[in-house]
């Protein structure tokens, strides 16, 4: 939260640098002294795995790119030059495609982390908002990403989804023109998707920076929901408290992220994308990544022409409004109690909202054929039903439980039952 | 509320149970799962197979085959069939065996390909052929997709550089292909340079014999739709084909298990460097999580 600077520059250098640009006390008002509830779980180690996420996406994909030819006629070959002629180019290579699906693992736990304690909520929006636009940025850049290698599954998702921006009225044919810099996937669409691809995660870093920025005002939330209320009693620094907590936990998902680049590196990919793009031969079933599975589900759930809006059309509209609406999700949770942990009714629909994703995701894999297609509608209803219906109006409906008092409160290791204990009593001191 | 919730669980649970209900059209056996030596976390490429399996992919598979990713040098280099640490006996001092490029072997083996580089322009302007050296990638079989398609009853046989990491269950897919060839059924009737493969994905309900459809074309009660599909490639294997030095029997599970192995490795050569670097890596990362987690609990001592 907003706290005045605590950094002393010792004298010479450190002192002359601080009166002319404060970086270093920015540092160390951000990363070292920033005051931090002292009860945040592991599900709040995220956001700090999803950094170094980014940091490794980029440092191998600014190798991997010293290395590939963006050209239809080249790019495939030089990818297995990579995988079999560069020094550690298949390490570079497999890091980077198994750490695109760690990346978006570690973002869906983020972000269910959110929903489930309410940290989308005021003063929250706008960092909740940026966090969505930065997943919209990595929904783009690992599309584009999966297309350089130019395998069948390349190709083939690639020439799908571009089509899809054909449903939209007047101007989808031309959109989809520009897309493709012709008239199907081609070279230019290659050569425009390597552009972005190495173009965008740079603007994802910068909306990360935001996203700190607008975390850094209010603060962070916390399990309870209840917000700092004594600095000294509810916060401790964050470092050294949780650049070691937040260490473990990036260790750990490493030891997961290796797991995968050493002993299973192409369990997360499909072997068509093994062979090279062939505009002739249609694969089998096009099937995306499986982090794009729930959207892909929810696109071919709308089967039937709704008025005047085509199936096609209805389809794009659900699959991009199904990530829209996390846009308004702030306005839409009318509760005034933000951790689900105080609010039963809520947290029970949220499971069955995890359930409804995972089942879309598995659906998303599956044949869009017989009774895949109205399990799909179902569970398409209720991802929709739970942030247009459930959430508003559950606001007005349910009994929360009660909330403690403080955060220190809360973290006392025999709770009374309605806060009998004066807030901060038993919490420990300082030092 | 908890009427709802049963209701809710129940649903759920519907849904995934039923989800088989769905059918699709045409299919294949799934591969048996075979034990390898390159198989889980330690596992490596057994030496004397890849040097047999390349024996099989030279002799036979080679003719309508290509192996366009791998180069000669590949099969000297470590982890590669004919890698040799030093120069057997009678080779001179100045040579090093363990670069690829140097190895006797290899350069043998590339410059007795069976098919020649296409070189040039010489210094009259003209295309040449000559002999592969060990920086050369392996020579097609066939000019261009034409001409492969004119000697193959107009299949196109696939590069095999990547064909282990290009089919579900790779290694298993192809030995089970390349053993599983099974006669004709007599339900079905297929084209002349066809052949029948319970472990080939296709879709042999259409090819059942008039006599056991009805008049809407669909089987009649109790005639099954064989499972598997028709492929181009005549069984390419028999018992006796290839005689190994070593003495391996000259059966074709044999041949097939060899040549799987060495195709593995043709589409995968650095694995074996690869998992010994996972090895060390998760080694090292688990006991730096190990100090961070003792870390973690000492800085965080004063406050629980």
């Amino acid at each position: 939260m907003s706290h005045p600077s605590t950094y002393k520059p010792a004298a010479g250098f450190a002192k002359w640098l601080d009166d002319r640009l404060p970086i270093v006390r920015l540092a160390h008002d951000s990363f070292v002294d920033f005051p931090t509830p002292k009860n945040l779980n592991y599900w709040y180690t995220f956001g700090g795995i999803l950094a170094i996420a980014l940091v490794i996406q980029i440092i191998t994909g600014v190798i991997l790119a010293m290395h590939y030819t963006p050209h239809t006629s080249m790019a495939f070959d030089s990818v297995e030059h990579i995988m079999r002629d560069v020094n550690y180019g298949w390490l570079m290579r497999y890091v980077h495609s198994n750490g695109a699906s760690m990346f978006f693992l570690a973002v869906y736990i983020h972000m269910f982390r959110g929903l489930y304690y309410g940290s989308y909520k005021e003063p929250r929006e706008v960092l909740w908002m940026l966090g969505v636009v930065i997943y919209l940025l990595m929904m783009a850049t690992a599309f584009m990403g999966y297309v350089l290698p130019w395998g069948q599954m390349s190709y083939w998702g690639a020439t799908v989804i571009t089509n899809l921006f054909s449903a939209i009225p007047l101007i989808g044919d031309d959109i989809r023109t520009l897309l493709w810099g012709g008239f199907s996937v081609d070279n230019p669409t290659l050569n425009r998707f390597y552009s972005l691809h190495y173009l965008l995660p740079f603007a994802i870093a910068g909306v990360v920076i935001l996203h700190i920025w607008a975390l850094h005002i209010p603060g962070n939330a916390n399990p309870t929901g209840v917000e700092v209320k004594d600095v000294k009693k509810d916060t401790v620094p964050f470092h050294p408290y949780y650049t070691v907590k937040d260490s473990f936990a990036i260790v750990v998902f490493l030891i997961l992220f290796a797991a995968f680049v050493f002993f299973n590196p192409d369990g997360l990919g499909h072997p068509d994308n093994y062979i090279e793009a062939n505009p002739l031969a249609t694969p089998a079933s096009i099937v995306p990544e499986w982090y794009y599975l729930p959207f892909y589900a929810i696109l071919r759930a709308i089967t039937f022409d709704i008025g005047p809006i085509s199936s096609k059309l209805g389809g794009v509209i659900a699959m991009f409004g199904s990530i829209l609406v996390l846009f308004v999700l702030p306005w839409l949770d009318t509760s005034k109690v933000r951790s689900m942990r105080y609010r039963p009714a809520a947290k029970m629909f949220f499971f069955i909202f995890i359930a409804a994703c995972l089942v879309l995701g598995y659906l998303g894999g599956q044949p869009a054929e017989g009774s895949y297609v109205l399990y799909a509608q179902i569970a398409t209803a209720y991802y929709f039903g739970f942030f247009l219906l459930i959430l508003p109006l559950l606001g007005f409906m349910e009994t929360p439980k009660p909330l403690p008092r403080s955060i220190s409160e809360s973290v006392l290791k025999t709770p009374k039952p309605g806060g009998a204990a004066p807030a901060g009593a038993q919490s420990a001191p300082a030092q | 509320m908890n009427m709802i919730r049963t209701v809710l669980i129940a649903a759920i649970i519907g849904l995934l149970g039923a989800s088989g209900a769905a059918a699709s059209v045409g299919g294949a056996h799934k591969p048996e799962a075979r034990d390898w030596h390159f198989s889980g976390p330690f596992g490596t490429y057994d030496k004397d197979a890849l040097q047999r399996g390349y024996q099989v992919y030279e002799m036979i598979c080679s003719s309508c085959h290509g192996l366009e990713q791998v180069s000669f040098r590949n099969l000297g280099q470590k982890g590669g069939p004919f890698h040799l640490d030093r120069c057997p006996a009678g080779i001179p001092d100045t040579v090093d065996c363990s670069n690829p490029n140097q190895n006797p072997v290899v350069k043998a083996l590339a410059a007795q390909y069976r098919f020649k580089v296409v070189d040039g322009p010489d210094d009259s302007g003209d295309m040449y052929e000559r002999a592969a050296l060990p920086s050369d990638h392996f020579p097609g079989p066939f000019a261009n997709e034409v001409i492969a398609r004119l000697a193959n009853n107009n299949a196109l046989p696939p590069d095999l550089s990547l064909i282990t990491k290009a089919r579900h269950y790779g290694p298993d897919y192809l030995y089970s292909l390349l053993t599983g060839y099974e006669e004709t059924p007599a339900t079905v009737d297929i084209d002349a340079g066809q052949y029948f493969n319970p472990y080939f994905h296709g879709d042999m309900s259409q090819t059942l014999r008039p006599e056991f459809l009805d008049e809407h074309g669909h089987p009649l009660e109790g005639v099954e739709v064989p499972v598997g599909g028709v492929l181009a490639m005549a069984p390419p294997l028999f018992d006796g084909l290839i005689e190994y030095a070593d003495g391996s029997p000259a059966t074709v599970e044999q041949y097939a298990a060899d040549v799987t192995e060495f195709l593995t490795w043709a589409a995968d050569p650095k694995m074996e460097a690869r998992k010994s670097l996972g090895v060390m890596s998760l080694i090292y990362l688990i006991i730096l999580a190990g100090l961070l987690y003792w870390s973690y609990r000492k800085v965080w001592s004063d406050q629980h």
